[in-house]
């Protein structure tokens, strides 16, 4: 993915951990950017969709590799294969494909070529139309390894959409951890807003991700989700961010419409008055004036 | 008896609820298989760990050797072999580690090298006296699958082990379930939480293992996951109410039987129902 030089500029949320609230500010910012796509990149479990509703314009098989077959009638039973497969997955002459990495290391062994080697979809991704403006998210088939890439595909399917369609914004949920998936969401980002909370786990995790961030040298900012369920680990947070020079992006209190929000499929911004919403505005305007002084 | 506990989804508390599971046995082991997050260490009180490195394979080449035929590079479908007129390169982060390139290398010039990839610690858990596994994956290195699988490795098969899956249903998950001898899906009653949920079925159906949903966070105002559940006629094994002092407790590295200590005799009881119904079986939804 070259870096981006159109006129757009992306924003990728990301989180060390799962559950940190990285979804529900995502939908929120969607709603807050105007004239801007969207793309979720968890493709493990993308869930912005629920919220976003977007109506699908286009539907893309995606393969991640190639995965083994073997023809019994072709197959002799020497065991090579088997003995020579380093992820377990061949066992009584069969390939589990959950299994089986894509290699071609039995294909091309088998003394009897009696083993293809046929491209398998491992997904789907799809463009979206959604209020002012586009949606790409994707769909990854349980197992399938390779999600980084399907990742960059997401991405450079959104990446067109924004420059044809000459929007101001693209808005990124990326997924959790710091794995390949990570990596392949953050490449071209302007600004990558880390969204944590102040648990044990969340500065432990927050800590890896700046690593790569950092190593990748990825402009970050912090936001801390659920501030007052420990002031403490807040506060521990936000010296921790002054220490390593990265900007502080705002708090979003621990608010139960969040989770009402949810269950009622909207995001927590169609609830002005709540304090949640109240400080994710905050958060907004204070990416815009970081984003702003950036330039 | 390996029992995995996994989610969707990250956040829906599959930690807390693997960590309780562990610390409410007599001799668990407490596998934290969530190796790029590995975060079960922070709610045990840990003691006389020691540590040792995880290596994956990395093709090495002996340049004395080798004559720059390509054949490397043409058997690697990762595209991490580059053959140029005076050199080879290896790109570490598209390897997968899988052995044809040395093993079609007609002037034998590969061979295979240890490289790190991440830690795995053992230790004690006290005052429960548990045992515990962790697998790391060093920042930046982007293969889990060998770490976990040593992870896996170290486990006792006459223990009980409770292995913390990573979030998702990608490779790394499945490459821990799909031997387990029976999972638990944690998941919260939200809309997110029950796409996650259904993904996860999913998998564990195509894997065939036995499986049980623990709904964290519940709340007396939503039945969404009772109601998937019972239309696909699956058990629901435990229900961890919607506290703020579970979270608190949580934020703080305490984990949901240190704060509710009288929980530990609900999870006691489900690891029972489960060793039982793996050891009689009667049908998949049996609790
Ligand atoms: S290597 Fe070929 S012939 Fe030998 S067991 Fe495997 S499939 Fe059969
Ligand atoms: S392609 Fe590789 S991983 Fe798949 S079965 Fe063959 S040797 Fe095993
Ligand atoms: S296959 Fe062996 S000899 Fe040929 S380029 Fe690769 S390392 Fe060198
Ligand atoms: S070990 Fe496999 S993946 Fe790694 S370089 Fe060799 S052929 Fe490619």
């Amino acid at each position: 993915m070259p870096h981006n030089n159109s006129k757009y500029r992306q924003i990728v949320i990301v989180s060390g951990k799962g559950g940190t609230g990285k979804t529900t500010l995502a939908a929120a910012l969607c709603e807050l950017f105007e004239n801007r796509v969207v793309s979720d990149t968890d493709v493990d479990a993308a869930d912005l969709h629920i919220l976003l509703k977007p109506e699908i314009l286009e539907r893309h098989e995606y393969s991640g590799g190639n995965k083994a077959v073997i023809n019994r009638e072709l197959c002799t039973g020497c065991d090579l294969c088997e003995e020579y497969c380093r992820f377990d997955a061949i066992h009584d002459y069969q390939v589990d494909p959950l299994a089986c990495e894509g290699c071609g290391f039995c294909v091309r062994l088998c003394p009897e070529n009696a083993i293809s080697f046929p491209k398998a979809i491992s997904g789907f991704f799809q463009e979206s139309a959604i209020k002012n403006g586009e949606f790409v998210d994707a769909e990854l088939l349980p197992g399938s390894g390779n999600s980084g890439k399907l990742v960059s595909e997401v991405k450079k399917s959104a990446a067109a959409l924004a420059s044809q369609n000459q929007r101001a914004w693209l808005i990124v949920d990326g997924p959790p951890g710091i794995g390949c998936p990570v990596n392949a969401s953050l490449t071209g980002t302007d600004l990558a807003v880390i969204v944590t909370e102040p648990t044990v786990s969340g500065l432990h995790d927050l800590s890896r991700l700046i690593e790569l961030t950092q190593r990748f040298r990825i402009p970050s900012a912090i936001v801390i989700n659920k501030s007052d369920l420990n002031p403490e680990n807040t506060k521990n947070i936000q010296k921790f961010a002054e220490s390593e020079n990265i900007p502080f992006l705002g708090i979003i209190p621990y608010d139960d419409v969040v989770l009402k929000a949810l269950i009622s499929e909207k995001s927590v911004i169609n609830f002005p008055d709540s304090s949640a919403a109240v400080h994710i505005c905050q958060v907004y305007k204070n990416i815009l004036e970081l984003l702003e002084n950036q330039k | 008896m390996n029992i995995v506990i996994a989610s969707g989804k990250g956040g829906t508390g599959k930690t807390t609820v693997a960590v309780s599971l562990a610390l409410s046995l007599k001799n668990s082991i407490y596998a934290d298989c969530d190796v790029e997050e590995p975060n079960g260490c922070l709610f045990l009180n840990r003691s006389s760990e020691s540590m040792k490195t995880a290596y994956r394979l990395l093709p090495e080449i002996d340049f004395k050797k080798c004559d720059f035929c390509g054949v490397c590079a043409s058997v690697c479908e990762f595209n991490a072999l580059s053959v140029l007129p005076d050199q080879v390169l290896l790109f570490d982060e598209l390897c997968h580690s899988c052995g044809a390139c040395s093993y079609f290398c007609p002037k034998k010039a590969i061979r295979e090298t240890e490289a790190p990839i991440g830690t795995i610690r053992y230790g004690r858990v006290l005052p429960e006296e548990i045992a515990y596994i962790e697998g790391r994956l060093n920042v930046g290195e982007m293969m889990a699958g060998p770490l976990i699988d040593q992870v896996k490795k170290s486990l006792n098969p006459e223990n009980i082990n409770i292995l913390d899956a990573p979030p998702g249903t990608a490779c790394s998950m499945v490459e821990i379930a799909r031997d387990a001898d029976y999972c638990l899906l944690v998941t919260e009653p939200t809309p997110f939480g029950l796409h996650d949920l259904k993904l996860a079925v999913k998998v564990l159906r195509i894997l065939r293992r036995p499986f049980s949903v623990i709904i964290n966070k519940a709340l007396e105002t939503s039945n969404l996951i009772e109601h998937y559940c019972e239309q696909e006629r699956i058990p629901v094994s435990l229900r961890i109410p919607y506290s703020r002092e579970l979270a608190e407790g949580y934020s703080r590295g305490k984990p949901a039987v240190h704060i509710f200590p009288e929980m530990k005799k609900q999870f006691h009881a489900l690891i029972i129902r489960i060793k039982n119904s793996i050891e009689k079986p009667v049908t998949e939804n049996a609790t």
